[in-house]
C-alpha cells in the first residue's frame, strides 16, 4: 500500500480568551498549530485543547454543519467551526473570536439565550383553530408541492447564531428580534397549515420587529445553511403592509387530509407508505 | 444557581462598518444611515437659518458666509447625500416590499441569495446616483470657478 504523506503547515492561531472568573475584558492568546489539508477549524481547536491549553472553552457537537453549536468568529466572518477548512481561510494567521451581539460566557462560547427566547415569542410552530388536531392528530393536512416551496428553505436554519452575529442593527438595538426569529415568522406565516399570523403580526410589526431591518444582506451572506433570512424578512415585511392596508388574499388555513373511505385502486399502483397520523 | 458574570460583545455603532470581514451591501447600511443622518441636519439648520431672518439677521446676502467657497463645498456634500439617499431608498423599498429579493428556492452549495438577485437593481441605482453626483459636481465645479 502506498505510503501518503501530508504535508504540515504551522498555522497561528490568535484566540479570544474571557475568562468571567478572572478577567475584566477579552484577550487574545496565540497558539501555534499543525494544519494538514483537510484539517477544520475545530481541529485545530481540539488540539490547542488537548496538548497546549485545556482551559479553552468551546462549544461543539456534530462536527459536520448539521446542530449549529460552534458558530464563530472565524478571520472576521460569523460561520461554523466544523465546516470550515482552515487552509482555505488562512494561509499564516487565523484569527478565532467568540461570535459578536452576544454576551460571551467564557472564551469562545457566547451566550444564545437571548436569540432562543426572542425565537420563542414568535410562536415557531403551526397554530390550528382546533388544538386537538396537533396534540392528538387524526390526519395529515392538505399541502402541495408548490405550497411546502413556499417556506422550505427558510426550515434549513439550525439556529447558530451567524445571522445575528453579523447583523448591524443587532449591534446598536439590542431589542430587536433579529433575523432569526424574524425568518422563522415568516416560514411560519407561509405554511398553508398554519393559522397564526395574525398573531405573530402582533411581534413581527412591532417597533423592534421587522421594520428595524435595513438590508445590510449581512445574515444572507453568512449563512452556514443558505437559508437566506434577508429574503425572509423582505417577504416577512410585505406581508405585513399588504396586511395593514387589508389588501393580503383572504386564506384559511388547509384541512385535515382524509382518504377516500371507498373505491378500487388502479392496477399497477404500488401500495402507498403506512399512514402516520390517525392510525 | 449564582448568576454567572458575562461579557457584552455586542459591538455599538462600530458594527455599522467595522468588527469583522462584511460585504458591500453592509456599507451600503451604513452609508444610507449616515447621509440621512446628514441630511436631517442640513433641514434643521436650514429652519434655523431662514428663521434668523425674522430677527433681521441675513446670511445670504452678497459677502455673507453663504457666498464662501467653504459653504459651497458643504452644500456640494449636501447634495451628493441626497443623491446617494434617494436612489438607494428607492432600492430598499423596492427590496422591503419584495419585489426584487426572488422566490424561496432549495438551498443547493453555492448558495444564491437574495443579495445575487437584486444585485443588478443595486448597481443600476449606484450608476444612477453617480450620474447625478457627476452632474452636481459639473454644476458646483463652474459655480466656483467664477
Amino acid at each position: 500500500m502506498p505510503e501518503t504523506t501530508k504535508m504540515t503547515k504551522d498555522i497561528t492561531f490568535h484566540v479570544r480568551r474571557y475568562d468571567p472568573m478572572k478577567d475584566k475584558e477579552p484577550y487574545m492568546q496565540s497558539f501555534q498549530v499543525p494544519v494538514t489539508p483537510g484539517m477544520v477549524v475545530l481541529d485545530g481547536l481540539h488540539h490547542i485543547k488537548e496538548n497546549l491549553d485545556p482551559t479553552l472553552a468551546l462549544r461543539y457537537s456534530c462536527r459536520m454543519g448539521v446542530c449549529g453549536s460552534c458558530g464563530m468568529l472565524l478571520n472576521g466572518t460569523p460561520t461554523l467551526a466544523c465546516n470550515t477548512q482552515i487552509l482555505d481561510i488562512a494561509t499564516t494567521d487565523l484569527t478565532v473570536a467568540p461570535l459578536p451581539n452576544f454576551h460571551i460566557i467564557k472564551d469562545l462560547v457566547p451566550d444564545l439565550m437571548p436569540m432562543l427566547e426572542k425565537h420563542r415569542a414568535i410562536h415557531p410552530y403551526i397554530h390550528r383553530e382546533k388544538p386537538e388536531e396537533l396534540n392528538d392528530t387524526t390526519g395529515e393536512h392538505y399541502q402541495t408541492p408548490e405550497q411546502l416551496e413556499h417556506y422550505l428553505q427558510f426550515t434549513y436554519c439550525i439556529k447558530c447564531g451567524c445571522c445575528m452575529a453579523g447583523c448591524p442593527t443587532l449591534a446598536t438595538d439590542s431589542e430587536y428580534l433579529g433575523p432569526q426569529p424574524l425568518t422563522q415568522a415568516y416560514r411560519y406565516n407561509a405554511d398553508t397549515r398554519d393559522g397564526g399570523r395574525a398573531a405573530r403580526n402582533e411581534v413581527t410589526g412591532d417597533t423592534h420587529g421587522a421594520f428595524r431591518c435595513h438590508y445590510a444582506g449581512e445574515c444572507s451572506r453568512v449563512c452556514p445553511k443558505g437559508v437566506d433570512p434577508a429574503k425572509a424578512v423582505q417577504l416577512l415585511k410585505r406581508q405585513l403592509v399588504f396586511d395593514y392596508l387589508h389588501l393580503a388574499q383572504k386564506q384559511t388555513p388547509c384541512e385535515l387530509l382524509h382518504g377516500p373511505a371507498k373505491g378500487e385502486k388502479m392496477p399497477n399502483i404500488p401500495t402507498a407508505p403506512a399512514r402516520t397520523a390517525g392510525v | 444557581m449564582a448568576d454567572l458574570k458575562r461579557y457584552d460583545n455586542r459591538l455599538g455603532i462600530w458594527g455599522w462598518i467595522g468588527g469583522g470581514r462584511w460585504g458591500i451591501d453592509r456599507y451600503a447600511y451604513a452609508l444610507h444611515r449616515i447621509t440621512g443622518l446628514g441630511i436631517l441636519s442640513y433641514f434643521l439648520m436650514h429652519i434655523i437659518v431662514t428663521s434668523l431672518r425674522a430677527m433681521g439677521i441675513y446670511l445670504w446676502v452678497e459677502g455673507q458666509f453663504f457666498h464662501k467657497p467653504l459653504f459651497r463645498i458643504g452644500e456640494f456634500f449636501v447634495f451628493a447625500a441626497f443623491a446617494f439617499h434617494a436612489f438607494n431608498g428607492i432600492r430598499l423599498f423596492m427590496v422591503e416590499m419584495g419585489f426584487a429579493v426572488g422566490r424561496p428556492i432549495e438551498p443547493v452549495y453555492p448558495y444564491q441569495t437574495s443579495l445575487n438577485v437584486q444585485r443588478p437593481l443595486f448597481i443600476a441605482m449606484m450608476a444612477l446616483a453617480a450620474i447625478f453626483f457627476a452632474a452636481g459636481g459639473w454644476e458646483f465645479l463652474q459655480y466656483m470657478a467664477k
